[in-house]
């Protein structure tokens, strides 16, 4: 009999080690002492390492700035490159705890695949950059063209749609990861290379020789709302990652820089007073200190400063705020209020 | 006193306790071995089942009917963004057969000469043949992939500058573009044109083979058995009524219209996996080969045989009985390998495989399929090599 009680005790050990991986994800980050971020770490503006070797990009501060809100250090982040066919299978099994990798969020991922979309955090589109000695002008006249993608994104189905729309043939060539892709594209093995416009822009400052010899067409063919993902079976931490993301965008609404924070924490202004926690403790609905916004905001600054820290116009990728301005401001970036 | 006599025998041994009882022992092991083996895989399964309906996923097969929405650019058969992932599926599938059976077949013919070249007495050409090898196997077949690759995109001209060594004949770092036979109702002459040749030349070979026995005159075969052949497909040909027109690519637009395009993603794949494999099968040779007594070559040689014919005829047959087993796990080889085409950008069942699981979100379901795919041509390539196994193998007598 001893075997048999050896048997239960294993699969009991079993089933509990499987109870304890959908506890609160908070709750596992916190015990864990970081928090595993799924990112690319191949796009340049984006995820990428920087001089220092340390990760950097617009991705990643959204990760800083969770990692800042909860342990008020924005370096608890272990970073997982992944691919885009890996990124929403790693977010299924737990294999991280939030996607912050130019995703975007359409009805079919976020329905019947147990994830949610917790704040859009760059509103891109769809967008072709060509060969410039090829004279093309517009999308229009790629009828023919073998066209460079990437496999699992939404933009080989765009660019089906896009194709067949306007009766057009093409040849594409799906490549697994972003090096082959730019490699073959520059090699002029494809004559046209389709991706989100800003993350193509930051490709295009970092072509091989002069960026100049290619060229982003005009045509955005979709919509694509980049936003953080995480699991659907924890509404806690699908709330602490919108509210972290919507707390940066707020912060610059309000004019509270990473910079003038100190001052800002002084401030008479009620509703500045609820974001940085001077006043009533709106952190705690979501499992944080009171500082958890100030603390965000003091690691990686608003979302303006993180714009345009790297894709803004003194960036290499030289990106216009456009649609991505403030709803005030002529674009549509709106979060709701912290109240 | 039986039992003590033998005490290998699964009977019972009286007088000693139940648990020393061998027959019991052994199926109470067996049965906990097997209660721990079933109880993990339920576990497995009914914690991914329960897993996935608290997150929401649905599991089936269901989604292969629904509408795929995505294009491949390498597909044998007709299939457009307005097909199912299931025939997606199939696509990648015969991709992948597409790219395994032909670099089997060239791995197989290049091996040969390397492994019969490694041997010769000629210094030159054993030495450059063994570094082909050692080059070849010991460098990672994804690096090798990723260096061609990267050689042809950057070494071979623009679609628009294209090498054009023959009419009708391109070739750039788009591909290789040759002209093709195009006809209606030509095919069918021509095949049956064929047939009658191959018939006519099956006859041929009979004949000499039955002369050869019964007086021992030496007939020429190959050329007779080739030239019979041509002549029955051109003469099916000509007679067709409507004639074969050839399909000649032109370059329109950015891209080659018309004839057959070999893909550079294809090529490079092949290439990849010809040369990687081929040196494996070359040292499988060469050890078949070796494996041969010694005698036997002396013995060719003495009956007055070429070496080209005593190697033919004497030396292959029986190194064959070596040479195939290791043989077959190359073949096998080759079948695996190919899913690194993936990283290249072609489209095998690995890349519209992982296509279809981010769309669909079914992950489990996606790679289950993926697995058995291989699973399955893995072990019906094993089935065969075993079959050629057993039909080479030394009849006894």
């Amino acid at each position: 009999m001893k075997s048999f009680k050896l048997l239960t005790t294993g699969f009991l050990a079993l089933s509990l080690a499987a109870a304890s991986a959908s506890a609160a994800t908070l709750d596992t980050v916190k015990e864990r002492g970081k928090l595993l971020c799924g990112s690319n770490g191949k796009t340049a503006g984006f995820s990428a390492p920087n001089a220092k070797g340390k990760m950097s990009g617009f991705d990643v501060d959204f990760c800083r700035a969770i990692s800042a809100a909860i342990f008020n250090d924005p370096d608890k982040v272990e970073y997982i490159p992944l691919t885009s066919k890996q990124r929403l299978t790693a977010l299924q099994s737990g294999e991280i705890d939030v996607l912050s990798r130019t995703t975007t969020w359409t009805m079919s991922r976020d329905s019947g695949m147990g994830l949610s979309f917790a704040a859009t955090t760059i509103y891109d589109g769809q967008g072709f950059m060509v060969h410039k000695d090829l004279g093309v002008t517009s999308a229009l006249e790629l009828a023919g063209a073998a066209v460079c993608t990437r496999t699992g994104t939404t933009t080989e189905l765009n660019m089906a749609d896009f194709f067949n729309k306007n009766k057009m043939e093409y040849k594409p060539v799906v490549f697994e990861d972003r090096s082959e892709e730019k490699s073959a594209f520059f090699s002029g093995r494809c004559d046209v290379m389709t991706a989100d416009r800003i993350a193509m822009a930051g490709i295009r400052a970092n072509a091989p020789g002069n960026p100049d010899d290619y060229i982003i067409l005009p045509e955005v063919i979709s919509k694509e709302p980049l936003a953080l993902a995480v699991r659907s079976n924890d509404s806690e931490w699908f709330s602490l990652v919108r509210w972290v993301a919507y707390a940066l965008i707020n912060a610059e609404e309000m004019g509270v820089t990473s910079d003038n924070l100190a001052k800002m924490l002084k401030s008479e202004d009620p509703a500045i007073q609820r974001l940085l926690g001077v006043n009533g403790n709106l952190g705690e609905k979501v499992g944080l200190k009171k500082d958890w916004a100030a603390n965000a905001i003091g690691a990686v600054g608003n979302y303006s400063e993180i714009f345009e820290r790297h894709v803004g116009p003194n960036s290499p990728l030289k990106i216009e705020r456009g649609i991505n301005a403030l709803w005030n401001q002529g674009g549509i970036l709106y979060a709701a209020p912290i109240r | 006193m039986k039992n003590v006599t033998h005490p290998s025998g699964a009977g019972a041994i009286p007088g000693s306790s139940f648990w020393n009882q061998p027959v019991y022992r052994s199926l109470i092991i067996q049965a906990i071995t097997f209660a721990l083996i079933a109880g993990t895989g339920y576990y497995l399964i009914s914690n991914l089942v329960m897993n996935l309906n608290a997150r929401n996923i649905p599991i089936g097969l269901d989604f292969l009917a629904q509408r795929a929405g995505f294009d491949i650019g390498d597909a044998a058969i007709t299939y457009t963004a307005q097909d199912s992932y299931g025939r997606a599926f199939v696509v990648g599938i015969i991709n992948t057969l597409k790219v395994s059976l032909i670099s089997i077949l060239l791995a197989t013919v290049i091996g040969i000469v390397i492994g019969i070249a490694r041997l010769s007495p000629n210094w030159l050409v054993k030495n450059l043949t063994r570094g082909y090898v050692e080059y070849m196997r010991n460098v990672p077949l994804l690096l090798q992939l990723f260096f061609w690759y990267a050689l042809l995109t950057h070494a071979l001209p623009s679609a628009r500058q294209a090498f054009n060594p023959v009419p009708g004949v391109f070739l750039s770092n788009r591909g290789l573009f040759l002209p093709t036979l195009e006809s209606d109702s030509g095919f069918y002459f021509l095949l049956f044109g064929l047939l009658a040749g191959l018939t006519a030349a099956l006859i041929w070979r009979f004949r000499a083979n039955t002369l050869q026995k019964g007086t021992g005159r030496q007939l020429p075969v190959f050329w007779p058995f080739i030239a019979l052949l041509a002549t029955g497909g051109l003469v099916g040909w000509l007679l067709s009524p409507q004639g074969i027109t050839v399909d000649m690519p032109a370059l329109k637009g950015f891209n080659f219209k018309g004839g057959i395009e070999i893909t550079t993603e294809f090529f490079c794949l092949m290439i990849g996996l010809v040369t990687y494999t081929s040196a494996f099968i070359a040292e499988n040779v060469r050890s078949g080969i070796l494996a041969v007594n010694k005698g036997q070559q002396e013995a060719a040689s003495s009956l007055g045989l070429s070496p080209v014919r005593s190697q033919r005829l004497v030396i292959l047959p029986q190194a064959l009985r070596v040479i195939i087993p290791p043989t077959t796990s190359q073949y096998m080889n080759v079948i695996k390998n190919s899913s690194l085409g993936v990283a290249i950008g072609y489209s095998d069942l690995v890349s519209v495989g992982g296509t279809t699981l981010n769309q669909t979100g079914q992950a489990v379901e996606c790679i289950s399929l993926i697995m058995l795919v291989y699973l399955c041509t893995s072990l019906a390539t094993s089935l065969f090599m075993n079959w050629y196994n057993a039909s080479v193998a030394l009849t006894e007598r």
